[in-house]
């Protein structure tokens, strides 16, 4: 299954491909232009011809995305699903208050991470031991703050606070709080 | 003439400030004050890289958030703001064919951001005040984590820019619609329906195409000092209310953090804000291309009636982005993630990558061309907004966004490399290619040093940028520190990029100072001998 780290491993690709490409065609350009020619005018059909690319690029970006990371529906519809476990998390002075010590959940398991700030604007992030982001979000206070994530390998990971609250806030991790197990083992 | 002579005099003793009218004095002192803010931000960007590779004693933590706070803030407003208004207090009446409409308002604008982000930045540096620009409710006012008198000093002085802010949208639109003493009575109405972009759009669905009594740049101007005037009335709110706040605590009384919504707030302050970051920048920005590119090549601009309209579509999107900042937030309804978010974010992928054709097919349209500074100078700025347009797109995703919100790739590829390659590169074009003009003819002390400047900035702005991306994309966050080097060698990369950014500013400074001498810059600071509303002296 595709999961956050393939997403961002086809990212790091396109994104590297398109600034060689657009580097390569400026310099092209640069060439091209200050060189020896004549003064072509630019036809207009392929202005508008570069117009609809841009278009068709802009909602396609959103189209594919949608259909292939699995998050970005479950998200926009997570009213929808219901959660194998639910963790409410309360956040106060820049302290992280867990329900237990550490959270277990199996292996395929959709959890509901339920987070609620009592004073600051704060982020809840899970981070994996290479300290690459799994997911992410905002806690804002005196609003649900609620993230379904679909866990569909076993891991270790950390809990970070992803939002700034001050200087204290860059204490706000949690080491190795939430360990994703065999499904079916015991927790 | 000898070294030291150069640099009292400047180079050929050709830069006389006594010749200055008080326009290009204005001008001047606006690109100096900015240069030397743009000095404080690139000093303090590598003071904090160097604490992102290993926090050292000489710099407490409180104090590393100052510096994050006041950083950006003292790039946009004491650097860019400075150089942009002066810019075009210089520009709108240069290509209106008219004097601007107050000096005196141009000097009041210039001495309020001065003063103003000195204020700001100092109340940081002592007090150590940094809910950072998001100021995200209700941290500006925790006064259990930041002083109450640094935050009310950090306040006024972004009020006191706002109000300089504010005479400068009153100046430029002045300008556009007054009639001069001596004139034919201007058409007020019809001069600001064109400068709002109304003619062009009208004449996209009329077969008969209605006369632009504005040029391009100052319609491009105009449109985007209405979004200036809406982020600064914005900017100003939110001020007086976290005041409130500030001035309750200082009297002793308490008022309850939670009377405010932390969401609603949110979404009144990235709506505000975003007007500069996807409203007025890249609307100036794109003017800025175009009116370099006239006046490089000497023609008119390509499908000059679809640029404006472009303008006004911009103008429009920028009103309606902000959700793209609130993607992460769950409680944001899903309706404004997916529409202002995801789809009108996408439009600035055509308005600006139709500035980016039309500008370069401007160019083509005049080749052979030399490649001289200012030529140089545009392309790169077209490069770098081509590179962080498509990045800052790529994160207002809903899916995306999930693991790359707050990380460094949105402050790497998208922010650095659009402010530092794509607007800065762009404002050097604009300085080198108006230095003759505002100076009375004076010449640049080394062209060897120019192109020195340009490849150190180009390759430190993307090489920072890429860095930071790729840290970023291994789950770098923004906004906070790391103590047990786990991203210490992208640091590394990105200060070493960082450096060559130093060196080309410290090489284009030291050029700037050899080609007008110490004694011109001096000079730039005294009042005008010529009494005079033009803009350059009449021979």
């Amino acid at each position: 299954m595709v999961d956050s780290e393939m997403v961002l491993t086809g990212q790091t690709m396109a994104y590297t491909f398109y600034c060689i490409v657009i580097i390569l065609l400026v310099a092209w350009f640069s060439i091209k232009v200050t060189g020896k020619g004549d003064s072509l005018p630019v036809k207009p059909g392929l202005f508008y011809t570069f117009t609809a690319f841009l278009a068709v690029l802009g909602v396609s970006l959103h189209l594919i995305t949608y259909n292939t990371i699995p998050w970005a529906e479950m998200d926009l519809n997570r009213d929808e699903y219901k959660p194998d476990k639910t963790f409410v998390i309360k956040v106060k002075d820049h302290q992280f208050i867990m329900p237990s010590e550490k959270l277990v959940i199996n292996v395929n398991d959709k959890v509901l991470f339920d987070v609620q700030s009592e004073d600051l604007t704060y982020g809840f992030g899970l981070f994996r031991k290479d300290n690459s982001m799994m997911f992410q979000m905002q806690v804002v206070p005196g609003h649900r703050n609620d993230l379904l994530w679909h866990f569909d390998r076993e891991g270790v990971y950390s809990i970070r606070s992803t939002e700034y609250s001050g200087p204290k806030g860059i204490n706000m991790v949690l080491k190795d709080a939430v360990h994703v197990i065999p499904e079916g083992s015991a927790n | 003439m000898s070294f030291i002579n150069t640099l009292i005099k400047g180079e050929g003793g050709l830069f006389k400030p006594e010749s200055l009218t008080p326009m290009q004095k204005l001008l001047l002192r606006f690109v100096v004050v900015g240069l030397i803010y743009y000095g404080f931000v690139i000093i303090e960007g590598m003071l904090m890289r160097v604490y992102e590779i290993k926090p050292f004693p000489q710099i407490s933590e409180s104090q590393f958030f100052a510096i994050l706070t006041a950083h950006p803030l003292v790039g946009i407003f004491g650097s860019t703001y400075s150089i942009v208004c002066g810019a075009f207090l210089f520009v709108v009446p240069f290509l209106m064919k008219k004097p601007l409409w107050s000096i005196k308002m141009g000097n009041w604008t210039f001495l309020l951001i001065t003063i103003g982000t000195f204020i700001f930045w100092f109340a940081g540096f002592v007090s150590h005040y940094s809910p950072l620009y998001t100021l995200y409710w209700p941290l500006p006012a925790d006064f259990t984590q930041f002083s109450v008198w640094g935050g009310t000093f950090f306040i006024v002085g972004i009020a006191l820019i706002m109000v300089g802010t504010a005479l400068f949208i009153i100046n430029i639109f002045k300008t556009i619609t007054y009639t001069p003493e001596g004139w034919d009575k201007q058409p007020a109405g019809k001069l600001l329906a064109s400068a709002l972009g109304l003619v062009a759009a009208k004449n996209l669905f009329s077969s008969k195409n209605e006369e632009h009594l504005v040029p391009l740049p100052v319609a491009a101007v105009a449109r985007g000092s209405v979004d200036m005037a809406l982020n600064t009335a914005t900017i100003l709110f939110t001020g007086v209310l976290i005041l409130v706040y500030m001035v309750a605590a200082i009297l002793g009384f308490d008022l309850k953090e939670s009377a405010i919504d932390a969401l609603l707030y949110k979404n009144w302050f990235w709506w505000g804000l975003d007007l500069i970051a996807d409203g007025l920048v890249l609307i100036f920005v794109a003017g800025t291309w175009y009116l370099l590119a006239m006046m490089i090549t000497g023609k008119p601009l390509f499908m000059q009636n679809i640029a404006r309209a472009a303008l006004l579509l911009e103008l429009v999107v920028s009103w309606t982005v902000w959700s793209h900042h609130l993607l992460s937030d769950q409680a944001q309804p899903g309706m404004l993630k997916v529409v202002s978010g995801e789809l009108v974010t996408a439009f600035e992928l055509i308005t600006q990558g139709l500035a980016f054709f039309i500008t370069l097919a401007t160019l083509w349209s005049a080749r052979p061309l030399k490649m001289t500074p200012p030529l140089k100078f545009l392309l790169g700025g077209l490069l770098g907004f081509a590179l962080a347009v498509p990045a800052g797109i790529m994160q207002a995703d809903v899916g995306l966004n999930r693991i790359l919100h707050n990380t460094q790739w949105v402050v790497g590829p998208h922010v650095h490399v659009a402010v530092l390659v794509g607007l800065t590169m762009t404002l050097y074009s604009a300085i080198y290619l108006l230095f003759p003009i505002v100076t009375n003819g004076a010449k640049m002390y080394s062209e060897k040093l120019v192109t020195i400047h340009f490849w150190c900035h180009l390759t430190g702005g993307i090489g920072m940028g890429a860095f930071m991306g790729i840290a970023g994309l291994n789950g770098m966050l923004r906004r906070t520190l790391y103590f047990n080097g786990e991203f210490s060698l992208l640091m590394i990369l990105a200060a070493i990029c960082g450096t060559l950014l130093l060196t080309g500013f410290l090489v284009f400074f030291y050029n700037i100072v050899m080609s007008v001498g110490l004694k011109g810059v001096i000079g730039i600071f005294t009042p005008a001998k010529v009494k005079t509303k033009d803009l350059v002296p009449a021979n």
